[in-house]
């Protein structure tokens, strides 16, 4: 089991060191084959552990494999160490098997790039830093995994270093990170403070001392941990693009399509659920702070799945749908079901890796063309993709017969997002309302938006020129093979795993490793809401659906009768509730002034002008006036040599005499 | 009749010696003049030397002033061959063109 579980996290180290370090020796093949090896290897180990630790006896549901002490100063003590329980195991499954697929995937998405180890490197890489997360014992090497995935990010996105574009993209992602980190980093060092600990175990053990606590904050009162899971969940708010963080997101997707499939859709941005979900225990505490997770949450649901109907590029439409997606899985943990939470983030990851992979299926086979008002008709050429992508788009919708069966029959996401709109139902509080409701919008669009992109992308007639529609092709079966098993992924996940993630045998899944007592309620409500809250999301699934052929496919002359009917609502979608044009205007513009007058006037004038260059002025000034002395000429230095000796005389004879 | 005395004698070596300076100074043609400028003070002192020995009956300043005598015979020559060279290699002796030393 330690063996294992090293070599889950490991293998992926040791590929993407071979692979980054050897690539000019070794070469393109070689590099695939090592970090797909690895990866598969470890995908194959993770589905082993989980089977061991998520269906082992009650007492062995937590290994902590000790790797060695990493800091130990005064009371500070930080260990490396490798923490499988439940929510590990599924994260390790899910992280791996996403991850060995996108490999794969990659070996034909880029076969024509020129730097294919590097690629690959890189991607081995993130998979490392996001297992060293998942696995962490303690907060320290949470966020040490934390920013490595903020680095192998910055990295991706900004993968072809030649467009102006990804670059901007790549530095926007990781300032807009920063932020985020900045709240959990506080969020560490207040956990910290309060109970001398970084250690998940002993936090725990000591959180609930502290739930009644205040600490004085430039003359507030604040509850003391209330603080800590508030900063905390800023920290989870920046990985996991959330309203007022979400910026970086879309803007991500200029990165390569196996990387917005792998990092910015199934694994890294799930990272903040995971760190909410981990940190249950502490939330469960504060009231507060779980009120703010659903408002957040819910907020972003909507906001980014309004966003999703109007976007023209296929991977930003999907991007958005991430977003929301985040958004419910947030809300879920907010009123305690941090259970369905993780169910949703598990079936989100396979059917979400699916869309895109099959989104980059369809940019490879039209040459690069990303935008769907350039695409249509695109079934004829790639019938697979299709099948495929109608797979994720029906997952994502949440399409399935509710109740039959005990609990419905129906794609991945069906399962997942009933339950936590249920979830919030269930709650039975205003919050929970306000998260219900905005989600059912939510689901409405996002059934829209999704089959939006599959009529606009695969049905009509071909928009775009004819050269590249000669040239289009089915894609190679190092991209449709990890587009099958992503698809199993999106069929049967939900319906395999409902049982143990959030049906009866959940208590027996989860074991200790999140929050007992409020998901045992949440739960127990979510299961016993009215038939209409079950029945009310396939119907908005549906109808999004219907309305969405109506849309673009029945009458394609609609979509700009809206548009014309509602002119400023459209300009307010389309522009993303213009958060760019205000974070411009609010952080980048003044801070760039600043830094311009600093330089300016801080640098150049004051410290440039008084220091270095106005002492040399000086000293330049004072020799010029002195060479003027110097004029060359004999006689002036014998004039000057009489003067004095005259002078001397002078004094001599008039100081003695 | 004045006799002439001792002042007489330094007052022309002063005029002498004055003339010399201002040769110098005011001189703004070429560098034979500044050497025969050097030379009037020189012979300005050497009267002083005389005046002063002859007035003290003392043989010492006469013998000095022959010392300079042949130091100025030597330093004119030697003056004059550096001038020669100069010529040559700067094709003037012009006091404005002399200023290699200029700061």
């Amino acid at each position: 089991m330690d063996l294992a579980v090293k070599l889950i996290v490991f293998l992926p180290l040791l590929a993407a060191a071979i692979a980054g370090l050897f690539c000019r020796v070794i070469g393109d093949r070689p590099a695939q084959f090592v970090t797909c090896a690895a990866l598969l290897a470890a995908a194959v180990l993770s589905c082993w552990v989980f089977v061991r630790i998520g269906f082992g006896p009650a007492d062995q549901k937590l290994v902590v494999v000790k790797l060695s002490t990493w800091i130990g100063s005064g009371t500070l003590d930080v260990d490396w160490a490798l923490r499988i329980d439940t929510l590990t195991a599924v994260m390790l499954v899910v992280v791996t098997v996403v991850s060995s697929m996108v490999h794969v995937y990659s070996v034909g998405y880029m076969a024509e790039d020129a730097s294919i180890p590097r690629f690959m490197a890189y991607l081995s890489l993130f998979t490392f830093f996001m297992l060293m997360l998942v696995t962490s014992d303690n907060l320290v090497q949470m966020f040490f995994g934390w920013e490595g995935v903020g680095l192998a990010s910055y990295l991706l996105i900004g993968f072809w270093f030649d467009k102006p574009s990804a670059n901007a993209a790549a530095i926007k992602a990781f300032l807009v990170n920063r932020v985020g980190d900045f709240g959990f980093a506080l969020g560490i060092f207040a956990v910290w403070m309060l109970t001398g600990s970084v250690s998940f175990n002993e936090i725990f053990a000591k959180a609930g001392d502290f739930a009644k606590m205040n600490i004085q904050f430039l003359g507030m009162e604040l509850n003391a941990l209330t603080t800590c899971c508030l900063l905390l969940f800023v920290g989870a708010m920046g990985k996991s693009a959330q309203l007022g963080l979400h910026t970086w997101l879309p803007d991500a997707m200029e990165g390569p399509t196996p990387v917005s499939a792998l990092i910015h859709a199934a694994t890294m941005v799930t990272a903040g659920v995971f760190m909410v979900a981990r940190l249950s225990p502490l939330f469960e505490l504060s009231q507060t702070a779980l009120a703010v997770v659903t408002l957040v949450g819910a907020a972003t649901a909507f906001f980014a799945a309004t966003v999703g109907l109007t976007q023209f590029d296929i991977k930003r439409v999907i991007a958005y749908s991430t977003c929301s997606q985040l958004g419910y899985m947030f809300f879920a943990c907010g009123v305690g079901a941090y259970s369905a939470a993780m169910f949703h983030l598990m079936t989100h990851a396979f059917f979400k890796a699916l869309l895109f992979l099959g989104a980059g299926s369809v940019i490879h086979c039209l040459h690069h063309e990303q935008d769907m008002r350039a695409m249509g008709g695109v079934r004829e050429k790639a019938p697979q993709t299709f099948a495929l992508m109608w797979v994720g788009t029906l997952a994502l919708a949440g399409i399935g017969v509710p109740v039959i069966l005990g609990h419905g029959l129906g794609f991945a996401g069906f399962y997942s997002k009933d339950i936590i709109l249920e979830a919030a139902f269930g709650a039975h509080s205003t919050v929970g309302f306000v998260a219900f409701w905005l989600g059912i919008l939510g689901a409405f669009m996002t059934a829209f938006y999704s089959a939006r992109l599959m009529f606009m992308t695969f049905y009509g007639k071909y928009r775009g020129d004819h050269h590249t529609w000669d040239h289009a092709h089915e894609s190679p079966p190092s991209m449709l093979i990890p587009l099958y098993v992503l698809g199993l992924g999106a069929v049967f996940a939900g319906i395999v795993a409902y049982n143990w993630f959030v049906g009866d045998s959940w208590q027996a899944f989860w074991g200790k490793s999140i929050a007992i007592a409020s998901t045992k309620e949440i739960l127990h409500h979510a299961h016993e809401v009215p038939l209409w809250v079950k029945v009310l999301p396939l119907v908005m699934a549906l109808s999004g659906i219907a309305l969405s052929y109506l849309y673009y496919v029945k009458s394609p002359d609609l979509p700009a009768r809206t548009i014309a009917a509602f002119p400023s609502l459209h300009r307010f979608f389309f522009n993303k509730w213009f958060f760019d044009e205000l974070y411009d205007r609010l952080f980048v513009r003044p801070s760039l002034a600043l830094g311009k007058a600093l330089w300016k006037k801080g640098d150049v004038a004051i410290i440039d002008g008084v220091g270095p260059d106005g002492i040399a002025a000086g000293t330049q000034g004072f020799s010029s006036v002195l060479s003027r002395f110097q004029s060359g000429y004999l006689y002036h230095y014998a004039f000057a040599m009489l003067v004095g000796v005259a002078g001397l005389v002078t004094y001599f004879l008039l100081a003695k005499g | 009749m004045m006799a002439v005395g001792l002042g007489h004698y330094l007052a022309l070596a002063a005029i002498l010696f004055t003339l010399g300076v201002f040769g110098i100074f005011l001189n703004r043609k070429n560098v034979i003049v500044i050497l025969m400028s050097v030379e009037l003070m020189l012979l300005a002192v050497n009267i002083n030397l005389v005046a002063f020995s002859a007035f003290r009956g003392n043989i010492e300043g006469q013998v000095f002033a022959m010392l300079v005598l042949t130091v100025a015979a030597a330093e004119a020559a030697i003056g004059l061959a550096i001038l020669v060279v100069y010529f040559r290699n700067r094709g003037t002796i012009a006091v404005e063109d002399i200023n290699a030393m200029k700061g």
